[in-house]
């Protein structure tokens, strides 16, 4: 492999491991929230990708005010899952919240077949086709978009959990929900935004992932590879999580060339079965070992 | 209403409880015995079925319903199971023997799988498992000169002193004969220091380490004992489908037996039994609500996922303690007629809190 073609991996790699990073963020988001592992983030993915779909090439939508409105809708669904699956199990066991969630990624999934169909669709999009070349490396402008909205949602993010008001009661409701609620903070609330926010993220991911993959009801399940990366990064670590994802979609690209298809497509899960084997608690462990 | 008089602690360490279990059991394995003497072939299939589903359900609730540890990659030690059988029988070993070996080998495996999967906890210990089932999956596709590969690989015909093993009728005693020893296995080995051991670990780790308890060695023989039933029923499995190939094991087929000790009842033998019954027989519910509904919703496509989700969820939000839970609440209910208050069986609010620094 000259370095022309290493770099061009690279940057596949890169583009598609930041949408993992971006799926990971909206596990990360609910789960530092709530300590709920939220099983369906794919499919609310897909789901954000449909919506797209719909807005884009259904309704004609110019493409920002299409992400805009794909976004809106996806958190406003966030926001509806959440007051009618979520609250009721407040309290309840985090193993029980975990399963509810995969039923749920059931229903979406058979939701979106039954009212989009089965077949694969994609979404018109103003950078697909443009490349930009750099001496023999070829820069597609979708994945250079990738990037860019990745980072953009990081710092986005980063900031809200550091000043905003919201953002750091967010932080107490996962730590200690009695004391959150001694203290004056709405844990509903908390938990609404949380997953209205990690929705909408969602959405955008999908919008983000529309021109490099095709739409169709199973396509969330690469979530399960995102969710690898949140694991890998720690699930309570932002930044965990976006570096764990970039870090898999990388690996997932040079093993795709290097290794055997079996290898490669059992790639994500064997790093991330060493890396949990070697530091159980991810990279980025945000939790205290309990000591017995 | 029973009352039951402890005048030693014989009782509570017994098997039965009472007489009234014994004789209501008894009716229960006659009925069974004498199925196959009135039941079409094809319901005796789906028994059987359930049965089965109700082996592996014995080891999946050892790991989740009283250890308290979440597997979402049980597919992967079915899958194990019915592999080494098919594989074993291929190379002629008789039906009993490769039976056992089987569920043996896949104890094994689910052993060195869980020394380093096990320090994990909670969520981090349900992914890696599910990861496992996915390299597992990949191993049954790619390893073609063992498994066959995508084409996968002809279960032989199983027989025992000279009966053909794979007709309906004896197929169905050889399930029956494994689920209750598999049962009786498993609720002596609760009985014991092990099984409360098991137990212990589930409602408090730090209480079970200061009573004594090595974490370690508890996890690990709940994994491997878990891993050996749903062995046990892979191997059987094998033969009830006849032909294995790496997409009758998949993220779904794990998702349903968790969905079937959930919904059955977790923490009691009886859920097992109930989630089986629930898990075997939902499919040609679903396929019988079809003709009553309206066409419009019985041709979708994909509907018997949806109605698999919903139930769950129904189950997790409305009656946590599934199935067995509602049937006690129900018998509770009548025992006590006309006194029964509403919040007998309300759990108290529990809030949440980690240890999570940042």
């Amino acid at each position: 492999m000259d370095g022309a073609q290493f770099l061009q991996v690279l940057i596949i790699g890169l583009s598609q491991g930041c949408v993992y990073g971006l799926i990971a963020l909206g596990f990360v988001l609910i789960y530092k929230a709530t300590e709920v592992v939220n099983f369906a983030q794919g499919d609310l993915m897909m789901i954000g990708m449909f919506i797209a779909f719909t807005f884009l090439n259904v309704l004609g939508m110019p493409y920002w005010l299409g992400l805009m409105c794909t976004c809106a809708s996806m958190a406003l669904i966030g926001a509806l899952l959440e007051r009618a699956l979520i609250r009721p199990m407040i309290g309840e066991p985090t193993f029980a919240v975990l399963m509810l969630t995969v039923g749920l990624g059931f229903i979406l999934r058979s939701f979106a077949g039954s009212v989009w169909g089965a077949d694969p669709k994609s979404i018109h999009n103003p950078f697909s086709g443009e490349v930009l070349r750099l001496g023999e490396v070829f820069l597609g402008f979708e994945n250079i978009a990738v990037m860019v909205g990745t980072a953009l949602v990081c710092i986005a993010l980063g900031l809200y959990f550091r000043y905003a008001r919201i953002g750091v009661s967010m932080q107490a409701a996962s730590q200690n929900q009695l004391a959150a609620v001694l203290v004056g903070i709405s844990v509903n609330r908390v938990t609404l935004l949380a997953w209205a926010l990690s929705a909408g993220i969602a959405g955008f991911a999908g919008v983000m992932l529309a021109p490099v993959s095709l739409i169709d009801p199973q396509v969330g399940f690469i979530g399960i590879k995102a969710f690898a990366a949140a694991i890998i990064g720690g699930l309570g670590s932002l930044p965990g999580a976006l570096i764990a994802g970039i870090a898999i979609g990388v690996i997932e690209q040079f093993a795709q060339i290097t290794l055997p298809t079996s290898l490669a497509t059992a790639s994500p899960y064997l790093v991330m079965l060493i890396i949990l084997i070697v530091r159980p608690g991810g990279l980025f462990a945000s939790v205290q070992r309990k000591r017995v | 209403m029973r009352f039951l008089f402890r005048t030693s602690h014989t009782i509570d360490l017994a098997l039965f409880q009472h007489s009234g279990q014994v004789f209501w059991y008894g009716l229960l394995v006659i009925a069974l015995l004498t199925a196959p003497l009135v039941l079409d072939p094809f319901y005796l299939g789906e028994l059987a079925q359930v049965f089965i589903y109700a082996i592996a359900g014995v080891g999946l609730m050892l790991l989740v319903g009283y250890t308290g540890m979440v597997s979402l990659g049980h597919a992967a030690f079915l899958a194990i199971g019915a592999y080494a059988h098919a594989r074993f029988m291929t190379w002629g070993m008789p039906f009993l023997p490769s039976l056992l070996l089987a569920a043996l080998f896949t104890g094994f495996v689910s052993m060195l799988v869980g020394l380093p999967v096990l320090r994990m906890t909670g969520v981090y210990l349900a992914i890696a498992t599910l990861a496992l089932a996915e390299i597992v999956e990949q191993v049954l596709t790619h390893w073609t000169s063992m498994t066959g590969g995508f084409r996968g690989m002809r279960v032989p015909d199983a027989e025992m002193l000279g009966v053909a093993l794979d007709a309906p009728r004896p197929f169905f005693y050889v399930c029956f004969a494994v689920l209750v020893a598999s049962v009786f296995a498993a609720l002596n080995l609760l009985r014991s220091p092990t099984g409360r051991a098991f137990v212990a670990v589930r409602d408090s780790e730090t209480s079970a380490v200061s009573m004594g308890i090595s974490l370690v060695r508890t996890k690990t023989l709940a994994f491997t004992l878990s891993g050996m039933f749903t062995g046990l029923a892979g191997a059987l499995f094998a033969h009830r489908i006849g032909h294995l190939a790496p997409d009758a094991f998949t993220l779904l087929t794990s998702i349903q037996l968790l969905l079937m000790v959930v919904v059955g009842g977790l923490g009691s033998m009886h859920g097992v039994m109930f989630g089986a019954i629930f898990i075997g027989l939902l499919p040609q519910g679903i396929a019988l609500a079809r003709d009553v509904l309206p066409q419009g919703v019985a041709n979708l496509p994909g509907i018997e996922p949806a109605v698999f989700g919903a139930i769950l969820i129904a189950f997790l939000i409305l009656e946590p303690d599934g199935i067995y839970g509602r049937w006690l609440k129900i018998r509770r209910y009548f025992e006590e007629f006309p006194l029964y208050r509403k919040d007998t069986f309300k759990r108290q609010q529990r809030f949440l809190s980690t240890e999570r620094l940042r």
